[in-house]
């Protein structure tokens, strides 16, 4: 809601500077987004009127003209085609200064004297295009006077940004009724006589939608001179509420609806067949807007109808046919009152949104109906001439809105806001607020006012009650609590505990979007199903992600573009899986690394990262719970390398993946660097466990090393877990410390190293157990994994 | 006998000239030892008549001690000339850097996150959490804001169906958190959220602190009272000005807008603030009725009070950053600054 100081103040008028007021507005819960001066500053610019106009001499698109700005006759070159004797012009005379610090000086255009200037809107910052011709004011603009003056241009636009509730507020009546609540000032309504009907015209109206429109009312004014302008006032009060001038019939309507709030629409009745039907669209029925749409109606749709079918969208928008225009010559005002619920998301759903729908959809209050087109009427007839038929009203009681009574516990009142408030000073702003009511018994019977359709229950009018007490004059206090200690689960690990591993290891957090673009999910999870936005902002990120690859890969390439070789990147967020119905929104964390191992540096490992470096980044946070628990097996996922993949298990429960990105995958998405990249589970990860003491042996370890000698394509993992079965009891300590392929190794074979410690907690072992057991341990490797120990 | 004085000074010398400890080992062995030189005159003493006998020794045993001294004493001063070799051998560049670790450094918004939360959580609030791709009824409906409410233009919503949704806000936590538990109930709900909103001061994606309290007595003066503690202990700015506004918000009755004194200009006025001296960092209220309702909480019985913040906006304005879309770029050269 945007609208002049000047407007406002004709209503209610408080003793305070436009900034105050603004301030006292936006504290009384209207927040007041900006406050601008409807003129930028510009001087030395008065009325003049041309007196005479003659070609220039030696250029085709200049006229030399003579002005009397009250002073007396001055020569003037001006370029404006539509210039012309008789007018009254705003004229900068030689001294004066217009917006953007232009200082007007004698000036010799192709060879003639030019002393001033003849503005166009757009020189004094009336407009923000580049005006077509001069500004031509009215004719009775009094010569020689200020056009700052004379225009009111000392004004300030007041823009606010209204609540969804505060519906009431969106006109100048409503923003004046809350100005004269919070200084106890009374409001002037002005021109607010009706004018008696001089004709006897009337046009049918009948309303089948009661429920949606329990009012209708309607007036005929006919002969109208269409063709008249717009008086400048109105069209200067429009302009300062971002409303550009049409005709008189749209700004008329306009005004009223910003003066008053209530939206009105005018037909021209020439093209208005049979009579009015409010009624909701049939199937099958178009319109044509009065913005050239044509759109398919619904029948849920409130319309306005004649004979031939609809007109309007009844409180969104006029149709093209039944519009007015400069041949007008009746009008068919209409002024109803339309309920939120039969506007409330009809305009959405269209894709429109209008100011008329905008109010409706809010609540205008039923009451205005009339008073709305008597003001309108009056405007019209002012500009237009005509005749005034009677005022004809199509009401239905029953959908009209019920009188609200709520009752207010002045004890309830207290405990809400920790302040017993006199209840004077509560009847006293309940009654400034329109809000009749009556005291007993610590008790308030309220009854509501029409425009209050925010207003329903106690709550409300506690909110009321504080809003103009005061937010800012009620107590502070801290909440009281029991001191209660709540259990605290210490084998869980949390996500921050597991973050800081990341950081400690040396990876920067990252937040990507949780939906990413479908090309990208598609190259690195081809068979993802994941669910997609209907409205997405951009195709780029229109389809959720289904794994947090998609995120991180983006962040690498954005940051190798930008020179940082080495990355280390981890996210934590969900990923989405399924259809919409199965859909499975699963908390997990990934990581990717890039570049070199280590920091670049005078001692460091400039080899590049690999899958191990990030597998022990990965075992590291394994490490932090039960590690046990945890199995990596070689897999196949789609962004990895075949080779270089593994599946991770928790329990027997798949819970994650690392792996190298694939190659392919790597050359589609235009990365040249290798990349090693894991996702996991954060409820797997977050398993940890509580330490359980095992008691301190006594007796000496004894180790082993063991060589073996296997099939280079035999997982490691398998022969240690042969080790560690066949190693019987109290072996503490299980090490592999050498894989080695090349010369003493067979070819197809690997030899793999490992050291083996035992320790009995009561007793020292002997060589013949520890010999037993490695004997059964050779001969199971032998004989399950065909490994042979290494002499 | 009478070369004694001759031989302990051919020892000296030879003592002094000596370059390493065997060669001082040598040394004692040839003097000193079992067949040394020195050792072979005591056993010519029988030769002696007795009354030289005892003056002969004394002066062999003396000169034998100063020997075995001299030589412990190069010997050490040997031994720290090796000692101070070797350290000036092994000097190293103390300043050249360390091999370092990089170190990495949380995201600056899950910094802010967990900021707020441990705020909370040390006066007895619980972190609670919810799915993000939520449905009408939790995001909407039991928040009161049934179908077409004018509210709903509020946040641009990002649909899936005609029910589903990303979430807009952290609220639906709040409405299951109710539905779960008895009160007394005090959550932080911090967590992603999404408005179809893209532009140089909103992102499509950003992350919300959502706070409820609801026990019995909870007025409008707890919730100013936790508020401002919240704010000026986040700040770390005893002083802070802290404003309320009336605003709106479906869920709350009555509601406000939080303002705080900028905290760039110290409410002087400056860019960040509009030259308004104000900021407004955070929404709140005292649940309304409809929402408790819905979770089937006494309203007559317990009352409540919820608040919501941007944690991008607190995060700009605790560390200075200017640009919110820097905050989902992940450009290192940005992340590394708030590790």
């Amino acid at each position: 809601m945007k609208f002049s100081e000047q407007w406002l103040r004709e209503w209610v008028s408080p003793q305070l500077d436009t900034q105050a007021l603004a301030d006292q507005i936006t504290m009384a819960g209207l927040e007041v987004d900006a406050v601008e001066p409807v003129a930028p500053a510009f001087e030395g610019v008065v009325v003049a009127e041309v007196i005479a106009k003659e070609p220039h001499p030696d250029a085709d698109k200049l006229n030399v003209c003579r002005v009397n700005d009250g002073t007396g006759e001055v020569q003037v070159v001006c370029g404006a085609r539509n210039v012309a004797v008789g007018q009254r012009v705003p004229f900068a005379q030689v001294g004066g200064l217009l917006p953007g610090d232009f200082k007007i000086k004698k000036a010799k255009l192709r060879g003639v004297e030019s002393f001033g200037m003849i503005c166009s809107a757009s020189e004094l910052g009336l407009e923000e295009e580049t005006s077509e011709g001069i500004f031509v004011l009215p004719k009775d603009a009094p010569i020689g006077d200020s056009v700052r003056d004379y225009l009111m241009l000392d004004d300030a636009t007041i823009e606010v940004d209204l609540t969804p509730n505060r519906g009431d507020c969106l006109s100048v009546k409503g923003m004046a009724r809350e100005v004269g609540v919070l200084n106890r000032l009374p409001v002037q309504a002005p021109g607010a006589d009706p004018v008696a009907p001089s004709s006897e015209q009337r046009f049918p109206v009948s309303v089948s939608a009661v429920e949606q429109c329990p009012r209708y009312v309607s007036r005929v004014i006919d002969g109208v001179d269409h063709t008249r302008p717009t008086p400048l006032w109105m069209v200067e009060r429009l302009r300062r509420s971002g409303v550009r001038s049409i005709d008189p019939a749209v700004d008329v309507t306009n005004y009223v609806m910003l003066e008053l709030g209530q939206p009105l629409h005018a037909f021209d009745l020439d093209n208005l067949s049979e009579g009015i039907q409010v009624r909701m669209a049939q199937e099958g029925e178009r319109l044509t807007l009065l913005d050239g749409q044509d759109i398919a109606l619904r029948p849920d749709t409130l319309v306005i109808a004649d004979g031939t079918g609809p007109l309007a969208m009844a409180g969104v928008m006029g149709g093209e046919s039944s519009g007015v225009s400069a041949t007008t010559r009746t009008l068919f005002l209409e002024a109803a009152y339309f309920t939120q619920l039969a506007v409330a998301g009809q305009a959405r759903s269209y894709g429109l949104h209008t100011d008329a729908s905008h109010r409706f959809e809010r609540g205008v209050d039923p009451s205005l109906t009339a008073q709305a087109i008597e003001r309108a009427t009056r405007l019209l007839i002012d500009i237009c001439g005509g005749q005034a038929g009677p005022v004809c009203e199509t009401q239905s009681e029953a959908g009209l809105p019920q009188a609200r009574r709520i009752t207010l516990r002045e004890a309830r009142l207290e405990q809400a806001l920790s302040k017993a408030l006199a209840s004077d000073e509560v009847s006293d702003i309940l009654d400034r607020l329109g809000l009749t009511s009556s005291y007993a018994n610590g008790e308030w019977q309220v009854a509501v006012p029409s425009w209050r359709f925010d207003i329903a229950i106690e709550e409300d009018l506690i909110e009321e009650i504080a809003r103009i007490h005061g937010y800012n004059n009620l107590p502070v206090r801290r909440p009281a609590a029991r001191l209660a200690l709540r259990p605290a689960n210490e084998a869980r690990l949390t996500q921050s505990a597991l973050k800081n591993q990341m950081v400690a290891r040396g990876y920067q957090e990252a937040i990507t979007y949780s939906f990413v673009a479908p090309e990208l999910q598609k190259t690195l999870l081809p068979e993802a199903v994941s669910p997609v936005l209907a409205n997405p902002i951009s195709a780029d990120l229109s389809v959720m992600r289904a794994s947090l690859f998609p995120g991180l890969v983006r962040a690498l390439s954005h940051n190798l573009n930008r020179q940082q070789h080495r990355v280390r990147l981890f996210e934590t967020g969900l990923v989405f899986r399924g259809e919409l119905d199965s859909l499975i929104q699963t908390p997990m964390l990934g990581a990717l690394a890039c570049g070199p191992r280590e920091l670049e540096g005078w001692s460091s490992d400039k080899t590049a990262v690999d899958f191990f470096d990030l597998k022990g980044d990965l075992e590291s946070l394994l490490a932090m719970g039960d590690d046990s628990a945890w199995r990596f097996e070689p897999g196949e996922h789609p962004a990895l390398h075949p080779g270089q993949c593994a599946e991770l298990f928790h329990g027997d429960q798949p819970a994650g993946w690392i792996g190298t990105l694939h190659p392919k995958v790597r050359a589609e998405l235009g990365l040249k660097v290798d990349a090693v990249l894991f996702e996991v589970r954060l409820d797997a990860l977050s398993e940890g466990v509580i330490p359980a003491f095992a008691p301190l042996s006594r007796y000496p370890e004894v180790r082993r090393d063991l060589a073996f000698s296997l099939d280079a394509q035999t997982p490691v993992q398998a022969l240690l877990d042969c080790v560690s079965r066949q190693a019987g009891d109290h072996l503490e300590d299980l090490k592999l410390f050498d894989v080695y392929t090349g010369k003493g190794v067979e070819p197809g074979q690997k030899s793999i190293a490992l050291g083996l410690t035992w320790q009995h907690p009561s007793r020292t072992l002997n060589d013949d157990e520890i010999n037993q057991r490695v004997d059964s341990i050779v001969a199971e490797a032998s004989a399950t994994l065909n490994a042979q120990l290494r002499g | 006998m009478d070369h004694l004085p001759t031989l302990v000074s051919e020892a000296r010398d030879a003592i002094k000239a000596a370059q390493s400890v065997a060669e001082l080992d040598e040394l004692r062995v040839r003097y000193l030892g079992k067949k040394g030189e020195v050792t072979a005159l005591l056993k010519g003493l029988g030769k002696l008549s007795a009354e030289e006998r005892p003056a002969a020794g004394e002066r062999i045993n003396q000169a034998k001690q100063t020997l075995a001294g001299e030589i412990d004493a190069k010997r050490s001063a040997l031994e720290s000339e090796a000692l101070n070799a070797r350290l000036a051998a092994e000097k190293i560049d103390v300043t050249l850097p360390g091999r370092a670790q990089a170190p990495g450094g949380l995201h600056p918004v899950t910094r802010t996150l967990e900021r707020i939360e441990s705020l909370f959580t040390r006066i007895g609030y619980d972190v609670a959490v919810g799915p993000e791709i939520e449905d009408d009824y939790h995001n909407f409906e039991a928040l009161n804001i049934p179908a077409h409410h004018p509210a709903r233009g509020m946040a641009d919503t990002f649909y899936f169906d005609a029910t589903r949704l990303l979430r807009t806000h952290t609220s639906p936590v709040q409405v299951r958190t109710m539905k779960e538990s008895e009160p007394p109930i005090r959550i932080v709900c911090p967590g992603r959220v999404y408005r179809s909103d893209s532009d140089l001061t909103h992102t499509p994606m950003f992350h919300q602190v959502e706070g409820l309290l609801v026990d019995e007595g909870v007025s409008f003066a707890d919730l100013k009272g936790t508020i401002e503690d919240f704010l000026q202990a986040f700040f770390e700015r005893d002083d802070l000005d802290v404003r309320f506004r009336p605003s709106y918000f479906p869920f709350t009755e009555p509601s406000a807008e939080v303002d705080i004194q900028c905290v760039m200009c110290s409410g002087d006025g400056c860019r960040v603030c509009s030259h308004s001296g104000w900021l407004e960092v955070m929404g709140c209220g005292m649940v309304h009725p409809e929402v408790f309702k819905h979770s089937g909480i006494d309203t007559e019985r317990y009352t409540g009070f919820a608040f919501g913040m941007g944690a991008e906006r607190l995060a700009m304005l605790r560390y200075g950053v200017n640009d919110l879309r820097l905050f989902f770029e992940n450009d290192l050269r940005f992340l590394r600054q708030f590790a």
